[in-house]
Parts: structure tokens; C-alpha cells; sequence
């Protein structure tokens, strides 16, 4: 619930933020202690990485200092805020130090400089035994490659970090079991690695990171390594498990669907910078430069944005406004329709500008009579790929509803396809920054081009 | 051209046409003196040392030679069978071993197979734990890895001498030799195997936070155990070779027949011993190589 209530407060929020700060939305699950803050995070690899790293603290960037030097920038002054109980997808192609940032995080690979700041304690100055002490207890890493351990069955895989942990046979036996179960691979326990699929093998891996229960998940592309049908598959178990645990996800991918799908937040990094954190509709609607703008093309824009993203903003029409009025209204803002609310900012339906004409005609005194309440409605954080049926359908506008049925806007099948296509028109969502979904576009007074 | 030049540069050219005589390194001196003093000083350990192996070697040899022959069959066919599972080399081993039998040479392969045991259980228990202390030390490993070149390059007569300087002619001096000869194998590819454990493996147990320990005896032992399994059968194929040649240091047995053939021009007599080394040869390699192919983790367990 959380996560998808987030996504949803979010997307109503709108934000074109980019420094991803926007929503404060977490709830119930938000744990301070589980954040991870990264700052001025280097990595160098070579002899001279001390060296190297003051260059590039200058500013001199990683190809150049390369061909002077021969050593690798991985990471570029990383900042980041991963935030308590969020899943934060850091998105980069080959070579971008994604994984070596995850690596990082745990110390498997030892910063050159920096802070990773977990709870308040930095991760980089721990001793050798305290980072396996948090490794033990607090993170647990799931990989590309599984990092099964071949000679052991699955129920002594999954109940591997608690053995290293000490805990006795039975206790971590049945734990084990338990977690089994939940990725779905009761039956199973005896098998060896090599005896199932890449899928399974991968829920193998899952099962034994959330074994220990730990607060925070290190996913190194977790689902790269398997076909296209199992890795939709283990997506959806993903966030099935994240609603309910609420664990601090940081997801390695290269796969911009996969970043879009998972992330309640996604950085992209580029040649170990980070050149965008944002929410997925952040990415794609206002893409920081033409290497994510070149990333975002080929994007399915239906499944990230929400109508609340492509909506436009509606005139809202009292249900006792006189007639006259409305159709004064709705001429000055040269609009054919107009949607009618209650008292309590509740949508009761559509006016058509040719229904109040009649109305003036008729000498009615409110817009009760013409008032079609039959109008096809959704809410604001759904996703297109979930109304574009009913905008198919439907030869009325779709009113886009947020908290307690509030009219936000409207939907017409131009909007949506605009959307869709990534033309923003003039005046269109695009420009709005208002982040606050209990007023904002509701009745907006702003001179609005419109057709129905 | 030598004269041409003596002539010319005088008793100074002689330092070009031979080494200098005044220089030479004694080492051979130096050698023989320290083993000398080493044996003066530490002969009490030597003899203890050689008593205890001769001691083990008594017991295993008088044991294989007591059993009944056919005991001794069935228990090879058993473990033919139970470490590969396949019908036909267990029929055609426990036929060879028949074979061997009728060339009236069972004894002596009895006693090869028991100095064989001995030699290869003590290159075993020294050979991998030297490997996996080579393994986890750089520094170790860069001492321990030219000792390895020196015995494996140096000829085995060389060494047979001073073994048998320090144990005398006989079965123990064998055995040792037969170590010497047959250690580097094991202790290479122990370290080998452990080093080249999958790195994701090693990596996913370091991120749960296991220690060296227990990344060493849960991870990396247990992956390697192939690549050990094999430095086992390598070592044992080696052990069998060097237990002929050690037959010149009077160890007894099949290499001792092999001897007695090549004295005695006797192609024959040769032969016999030759294809019964083979048949043991066999054994030996096919039972460990199924039992290291057994230990493969990458492989379905079987029932």
C-alpha cells in the first residue's frame, strides 16, 4: 500500500523537481534510521588513486584524467539521500560505476573518498569487523550473477547468512523455510543451484537476503541475467514483497523500464556522475540533458505517467452557478464543457455549453437539470496504460479525481495522446510546478485554449 | 685457436681458456658437511620419524597381503562401483586384477599398492594444507611456489641420494622419495583450485559478512574440491610412477620385478610388471578421478 500510495501522492504532486527532494510522502514505513546519505563519494581505481583523486576533485573529468594517468574514475562526487523504506533505482549503462557505487554502500569495493552515512554512522571509517557486522545484520546484497553457493541446497542457501551469523540449525532452518515459501519455492528446498531455473535461482538469492532481515536491500541488476517473461515475473514479486516490508531498496539496472516499474526514485548516472535524480515521471518528463532525453525515447510512457501528469485543468462550475453565468464562463474561457462540483469540491458530473444555452433559454436557475453524472472518472495517480481504454471509449472527457473524489482536471483523448507522444501543449501539465494536489488546477483561472 | 690464444695473452689467458681452478664453489663439501652435521644432530628424529612410517607401512602392507585375495577383489570392485557406477570398468578392473593374480605377481602388487597408500596419504595430509597456506598468503606463496620448481625440475636420482642418506636403503626412503617426487602436484592445484573459486561466489558470502574463516572452509575448500580431487589423482599417478623408480633404493614390490627384468634381460618378466603397474594405475585413477567428479558442486548431486 505505501509504495503505490506514494507513487500515487507523488504523481499527483507532479513535481518537476529535479533534485528529487519533493516528496515527503512516505508513511507509515519510513524508518530514518534505514536512510543512506552518500556524499562526495569517489571512487578511483589504480596505484595512484590518492593522486588521482585530487585532479578530480578539480574538476578534471574522467576521460581526460584517464588518458593522463591510466586510472579509472568509477565515482564522480556522488551525492545521494536514499531515503527509509523507499526503492531507489540507480540507472546507468555499462561502465557508469553504478554497480561499483552499490559496492560502496557495503564496502565491498573501498571508497577513495567520502561519506555513506547509514543511520548517522559512516559506513567508510567502520573497521573491518564492523562492516561485517553490518553486513551481517543490517544490509544484504542480492546479484546479477545469483552468488549461490553451489554445493549447498536451497534451504541451506537461503539460511547461509544466518549461519555466518552463528544462529543454530533449527532456528535458521525454519527461517529459512519461512522465506522460502514467500518467493514461492516450497518444495524446492532440497535441490541444488544448478537444478533450477535462472528465475528461481534468482528467488533463491531474494530468499536469502531477506533471511536475515535486513533494513536495507542491495540489488546489483538483479533481474539483468534472466529472459524478459522471468523478469517481468520477478519485477511484480518485488514490489509484492516491498508493500509489504518495506525495506530500504537500492536497485542496480541498466534497463530503463525496469527503473521506471521499481523506482519510488531513480538516479542516472553517467561515466560515475550523477546527472539526474528524480521520480520516474521527473525522467521522463523533463529529462536534465540529451543523454537521458536519448534514454527516455524509446520509453513506454503509458505505464509511468499518471492522468494526473497529463491532465489539463478543468472549469469548475459550482452546481447553483445560474446558467447565465456558466455560459459566460465557459465563453471567456472558450471551453465547450465544463465540469460541475458540490459544496465539498466533489465532482457531480458534466456540463455541455450547448445543455446550458438550452438552460438560459429555459430560465432555469441552477445547473441541476443539465448536469450529466454519467461522466467516466479515474484518479489522479493511475497510470495511462490503465485509462486508455476507457478514453477510447468514451466521447466525454475523463475528470481526474484525487483525494475524497476532488475534481484536479480532465482528460480528453488530445490530451492523452499529447501525453503520450511527449507534446506538451502551451500551458499544458508540463508547466505547472504546483505540487500541492488539494488545490492547484481545480477551477484554474488561467486563459485556457480548449476543444472537447 | 685455444693455444693461439694462451700464447698470446700469457698465463693470464689461461683465465679465459678454463675456469679459475683457485675459485671454485665448494657445495658439494658444504653439502656433504651439512648432512653430516644434520644427521650427527638430528639422526634421534630421523630414526623416530623412519620408525613410525616403516611401523604403518609393516601394517598396511602385511594386511593387504593377509586378506584373501578375493576379499581383496571384491573390495576394489566395490569401490570401482561405488565411486563411478560403471558396469563395465568394474568387470574389466576386477578381470585385470585376476589377470595380475596368474602372472603370480599378486604379492608384489600388494606391496606397491600398500607403499603407494602410505606415500599417497602422507603427500595428501602435508600436500593440501601447504596448499591452502599457499593459498591465502602472497608471501608464503612466493616462497613456497620456486621450492615447488626446484623438486619438480630436479632429477629424481638427485634426491634419492641424500633420502637414502638420511633413512638408509628400504621401504621408508622410498616412501620418501615417492613424496618429494609426487608433493607438488597436490600442493598446486590445492592452491590453484582455491584461488580460482568463482569470485561472484566468494563476493555474495563476503557481502553477508563472513569472515576469512569462514569464506575459506564454507566457500572456497568446498568449490575447489574438484580441482583438489585432481591434484589427488595427479599425485597418486605420480606416486606410482616414482614407486618403479624407487625400487633402486630397494623399495619392494612391482618396481623391484621391473629391476630385476631390466638386470637380467629379461623383456618378460618386464612386461608382467609392467602391465600389472598399469592395472593399478588404472584403479587408482579412474576411482579418484570418480570420486573428484563426484565432488563437483556444479554437478546434480546424485542418489
Amino acid at each position: 500500500m505505501s509504495r503505490h500510495g506514494a507513487k500515487r501522492a507523488a504523481a499527483a504532486g507532479g513535481g518537476t523537481s529535479r533534485d528529487g527532494g519533493s516528496s515527503g510522502v512516505r508513511g507509515a514505513g519510513r524508518r530514518a534510521e534505514s536512510d543512506i546519505e552518500v556524499t562526495g563519494l569517489y571512487k578511483i581505481f589504480g596505484a595512484r588513486a590518492k593522486e588521482v583523486l585530487a585532479r578530480a576533485q578539480s574538476g578534471v573529468g574522467k576521460d581526460e584524467i584517464l588518458a593522463e594517468t591510466g586510472q579509472t574514475v568509477g565515482l564522480h562526487d556522488v551525492n545521494l539521500h536514499i531515503k527509509g523504506a523507499e526503492t531507489f533505482v540507480v540507472m546507468g549503462l555499462s561502465g557508469s560505476g553504478k554497480s561499483t557505487f552499490v559496492r560502496c554502500v557495503n564496502r565491498l569495493i573501498e571508497p577513495t573518498a567520502g561519506q555513506v552515512m547509514i543511520g548517522g554512522v559512516d559506513v567508510v571509517g567502520l573497521s573491518a569487523d564492523e562492516i561485517k557486522a553490518l553486513r551481517r545484520t543490517r544490509m544484504s546484497m542480492v546479484f546479477q550473477r545469483f552468488g549461490l553457493l553451489p554445493h549447498r541446497n536451497v534451504l541451506r542457501n537461503v539460511a547461509y547468512g544466518l549461519s555466518v551469523q552463528g544462529v543454530s540449525k533449527e532456528e535458521r532452518w525454519e527461517r529459512a523455510r519461512q522465506w522460502i515459501d514467500v518467493v514461492g519455492l516450497k518444495g524446492y528446498e532440497q535441490m541444488r543451484p544448478s537444478q533450477l531455473s535462472g528465475g528461481m535461482q534468482q528467488r533463491v538469492g531474494l530468499a536469502r537476503a531477506l533471511c536475515t532481515d535486513p533494513e536495507i536491500l542491495l540489488m546489483d541488476e538483479p533481474f539483468s541475467a534472466l529472459d524478459p517473461l522471468i523478469r517481468r515475473d520477478m519485477q511484480d514479486e518485488l514490489v509484492r514483497l516491498q508493500r509489504e516490508l518495506n525495506k530500504t531498496i537500492v536497485f542496480i539496472t541498466h534497463d530503463l523500464d525496469e527503473a521506471l516499474r521499481l523506482g519510488d526514485r531513480i538516479a542516472i548516472l553517467k561515466d560515475g556522475r550523477v546527472v539526474q535524480v528524480g521520480t520516474p515521471e521527473d525522467i521522463i518528463t523533463a529529462p536534465a540533458d540529451e543523454y537521458i532525453e536519448d534514454f527516455v525515447r524509446d520509453v513506454n510512457r503509458s505505464r509511468v505517467l499518471s492522468a494526473g501528469l497529463a491532465m489539463d485543468p478543468v472549469t469548475a462550475l459550482p452546481l447553483d452557478t445560474h446558467p447565465r453565468t456558466a455560459q459566460e464562463t465557459l465563453q471567456q474561457e472558450r471551453r465547450r464543457f465544463g465540469f460541475v462540483t458540490d459544496e465539498d469540491d466533489q465532482c457531480r458530473g458534466l456540463v455541455l455549453l450547448d445543455d446550458i444555452s438550452a438552460a438560459v433559454r429555459r430560465g432555469d436557475r441552477d445547473l441541476a437539470a443539465v448536469v450529466r453524472p454519467d461522466v467516466p472518472t479515474v484518479r489522479a495517480g493511475q497510470h495511462l496504460d490503465e485509462l486508455l481504454s476507457i478514453a477510447a471509449d468514451s466521447r466525454l472527457p475523463i475528470a481526474v479525481l484525487g483525494e475524497r473524489k476532488r475534481l484536479l482536471g480532465a482528460l480528453t483523448r488530445r490530451n492523452t495522446l499529447a501525453a503520450l507522444a511527449g507534446n506538451w501543449s502551451e500551458g499544458g501539465a508540463m508547466e505547472s510546478t504546483d505540487n500541492d494536489p488539494g488545490n492547484g488546477r481545480q477551477a484554474s483561472q488561467k486563459p485556457e485554449k480548449r476543444d472537447a | 685457436m685455444e693455444n693461439w690464444l694462451a700464447e698470446c695473452t700469457g698465463s693470464f689467458g689461461r683465465i679465459l681458456t678454463t675456469f679459475p681452478e683457485g675459485c671454485q664453489i665448494p657445495l658439494r663439501e658444504w653439502t656433504n658437511d651439512l648432512l653430516r652435521f644434520l644427521v650427527g644432530q638430528f639422526g634421534w628424529m630421523l630414526d623416530a620419524v623412519s620408525d613410525r612410517l616403516l611401523f604403518l607401512l609393516r601394517y598396511v602392507e602385511l594386511s593387504l597381503l593377509r586378506l584373501p585375495w578375493w576379499l581383496v577383489i571384491a573390495a576394489v570392485a566395490l569401490v570401482t562401483w561405488h565411486s563411478s557406477r560403471r558396469r563395465w570398468l568394474t568387470v574389466g578392473l576386477v578381470v585385470s586384477l585376476v589377470i595380475v593374480g596368474f602372472f603370480g605377481l599378486w604379492d608384489d602388487t600388494m606391496r606397491t599398492l600398500a607403499i603407494m597408500l602410505v606415500a599417497t596419504t602422507l603427500t595428501v595430509a602435508v600436500g593440501i594444507p601447504v596448499g591452502i597456506v599457499m593459498a591465502t598468503s602472497p608471501p608464503l606463496r612466493s616462497i613456497i611456489n620456486p621450492i615447488l620448481d626446484l623438486m619438480q625440475t630436479m632429477p629424481p636420482f638427485v634426491y634419492l641420494i641424500p633420502v637414502v642418506f638420511f633413512f638408509g636403503l628400504g621401504n621408508v626412503a622410498a616412501i620418501l622419495a615417492v613424496f618429494i617426487y609426487a608433493v607438488p602436484p597436490i600442493i598446486r592445484l590445492t592452491n590453484l583450485g582455491i584461488r580460482l573459486v568463482d569470485p561472484n561466489t566468494v563476493e555474495a558470502a563476503d557481502a553477508f559478512g563472513a569472515t576469512g574463516r569462514q569464506i575459506l572452509w564454507g566457500v572456497r575448500i568446498p568449490l575447489a574440491m574438484p580441482t583438489i580431487m585432481a591434484g589427488v589423482n595427479q599425485t597418486i599417478m605420480m606416486a606410482l610412477a616414482m614407486a618403479v623408480i624407487a625400487s633402486m633404493i630397494g623399495a619392494r614390490g612391482l618396481g623391484a620385478q621391473v629391476l630385476r627384468g631390466v638386470n637380467n634381460g629379461d623383456v618378460g618378466m618386464g612386461l608382467e610388471a609392467g602391465i600389472s603397474i598399469v592395472v593399478l594405475a588404472v584403479i587408482l585413477d579412474r576411482v579418484t578421478a570418480a570420486y573428484g567428479a563426484r565432488l563437483d558442486p556444479t554437478q546434480a548431486a546424485r542418489a
